[in-house]
């Protein structure tokens, strides 16, 4: 090979090479270019429901009280079961998991404080959001997005209704206010089914139980876990109102937008309760 | 100076409206449409698909911005013609409230009865009692023969009695102007041929301006009183029914203008002529396709 072949093979690699470069920051540009379009996006559509809730509260847009309660329905009373369902496990996996340590360091009584504190600050709120971004949020989802599909939006903004107000509204408010019930609910239950592997299986008595739960405990506890699932709230139905009308493309755009509804809300979820949980622990909360 | 005809309720004036095709070049959809609906008329506006008429639509109802042009109403309400491509959402409502839509797949609300559809414009927008809401609710079903059904889910609907209660929800407001996008889209003849004299009838007895997007050639003639017909975003063709009916039934040797080939060939429904080539591709599709 000549000098000048070797030459040019070199450049043609280096060429490729800065091609490569050039493609890799090109479909970065382009996944940070969608990612603050979507934040734009659903930021806009939060302050426009903000503006539209603010309206009925002050009575000045009207919207039947009708309208919320079945959203609270569908959304929270339904959730209850399975919500009682998986707190009650997470509580009894829990106190399973944390005895053989705590039992090592003859502190197995402790089981009750650190099932009590991981539910009511952390688990509570975080997998009642989980549960419920699968339950309601891609309901939500599905029901907004096949509405697209039959032109009901449309219709609705053809006789001047806003699909915002009669859509979007409702299904974020009862969302956020049905989070914050169903911690209520989750707390207790995954504290109940940590008792009740601690007095069947562990051999702690009740009153033991019960008495460090007490101390375990204080307010802030409580009130920062349902800060925590107020939030989550409007996350998963914003993700889910904002998934919804955004479908395009028959029922399979209703399938992605499900879909996506799920993993964004779960990953929005886990990224927002580590802030929390990071300013929380900054400030000694 | 507005520039709208007399009698005009819409004067739509070099309206341009583009999109992106797959490669993201800019496509006219609409290509400088200008026309005007005159009061109490049924203005039926066709041509093949992709040629405008629905981007036309969503233009008229506010839906779409154009790019470029002005489309003007002139409604009992207001003295001055509005130009809808420069009205906020709350001038927009407000214009809403004045025309009707009946939508291609009816468009009822599935969460709610077929009377709570109707009812749903009357207790937004008035301020009525809800006994007169129903007594409304029940004469707009009357006008379309949906009595029986009021209490149905549209889910248990025919496509046919689902497009007569749109007609029932988009008349609920008693509006001035009513579009109607491809009504007879989907069903069979004899339901379709029913659904025309609804809205002929509705046409004589509420005094409304029509506007009518189809492509259904037996429909459209059953209930025009003027046709324009477009193609490539462009209008080709406004005229009184009669033109259009001496276009249809002439003998294609006599036409001597391409444009005349062309609406002959689309009214006839045809499998050559200007529309097609021998391959069964328009122009227009070959130019799409060869970018």
């Amino acid at each position: 090979m000549n000098g000048s072949a070797a030459a040019t093979q070199g450049y043609g690699r280096a060429g490729r090479g800065l091609a490569a470069l050039g493609r890799a920051g090109l479909s970065a540009g382009r996944a940070v270019t969608a990612g603050l379009e979507y934040l734009g996006g659903a930021g806009y559509l939060l302050f426009d429901a903000g503006m539209w809730l603010y309206r009925v509260l002050t009575r000045r847009a009207r919207l039947s009280a009708s309208v919320f309660a079945a959203q609270m329905v569908r959304v929270g009373v339904r959730s209850i079961p399975i919500i009682v369902l998986v707190q009650t496990f997470i509580g009894i996996i829990l106190a399973l998991q944390m005895a053989p340590t705590l039992r090592d360091y003859g502190s197995l009584d402790k089981t009750a404080n650190i099932v009590a504190i991981a539910m009511f600050r952390e688990l509570g709120p975080l997998l009642s959001a989980v549960v419920l971004s699968g339950f309601a949020g891609a309901s939500i989802a599905a029901e907004i997005g096949a509405m697209v599909e039959a032109e009901e939006i449309k219709a609705m903004r053809a006789h001047a209704l806003n699909p915002i107000r009669f859509l979007v509204v409702p299904r974020i408010t009862a969302t956020v206010v049905m989070l914050v019930g169903l911690t209520v609910v989750a707390d207790v239950v995954g504290v109940l089914g940590g008792l009740g592997t601690a007095v069947l299986v562990l051999d702690i008595p009740r009153e033991t139980y019960l008495h460090n739960t007490q101390i375990a405990l204080t307010y802030r506890d409580f009130f920062t876990g349902l800060v925590k699932a107020g939030v989550f709230g409007g996350l998963i139905s914003l993700i889910a109102c904002y998934e919804g009308l955004n479908v395009r493309g028959g029922a399979e755009g209703v399938g992605r937008g499900t879909t996506a509804t799920v993993v964004k809300s779960i990953v929005a979820l886990i990224a927002t309760d580590c802030v929390f949980t990071s300013v929380f622990y900054l400030f000694g909360l | 100076m507005t520039g709208d005809a007399p009698g005009a309720v819409i004067s739509i004036r070099n309206v341009v409206k583009t999109f992106p095709d797959q490669q993201g070049r800019p496509v006219r959809v609409l290509d400088g449409v200008t026309l005007d609906v005159l009061a109490g008329e049924t203005l039926i506006i066709m041509g093949g698909s992709g040629c405008g008429k629905s981007t036309l639509l969503n233009c008229l109802i506010g839906e779409l911005v154009p790019d470029e042009g002005r489309i003007l109403y002139r409604t009992r309400d207001c003295d001055e013609p509005r130009d809808i491509t420069g009205l906020d959402e709350t001038g927009m409502n407000e214009l809403r409230k004045r025309f009707g839509i009946l939508f291609q797949s009816g468009a009822l609300f599935n969460s709610m009865t077929v009377a709570e559809n109707v009812a749903l414009p009357l207790a937004e927008h008035s301020y009525v009692d809800p006994a007169i809401i129903d007594i409304v609710v029940t004469m707009k079903l009357q006008q379309v023969r949906m009595l029986p059904h009021r209490d149905k889910m549209p889910a248990q609907l025919s496509g046919g009695q689902k497009k007569r209660a749109g007609l029932a929800r988009a008349t609920a407001l008693d509006p001035e102007i009513l579009f109607y996008d491809e009504p007879s889209a989907g069903l069979d003849p004899v339901t379709s041929a029913a659904i025309d004299e609804l809205i002929m009838d509705l046409s004589r007895k509420l005094h409304v301006t029509s506007v009518v997007i189809t492509h259904e050639m037996d429909s459209a003639f059953r209930i025009a009183d003027r046709m324009v017909m477009l193609d490539r975003g462009r209008v080709l063709r406004i005229g009184p029914r009669s033109d259009f009916e001496r276009l249809r039934d002439a003998d294609p040797a006599d036409l001597s203008s391409p444009d005349d080939r062309l609406i002959h060939q689309f009214l006839t429904g045809e499998t050559t002529g200007p529309l097609t080539d021998a391959d069964g591709l328009s122009e227009y599709e070959k130019q799409i396709i060869a970018g």
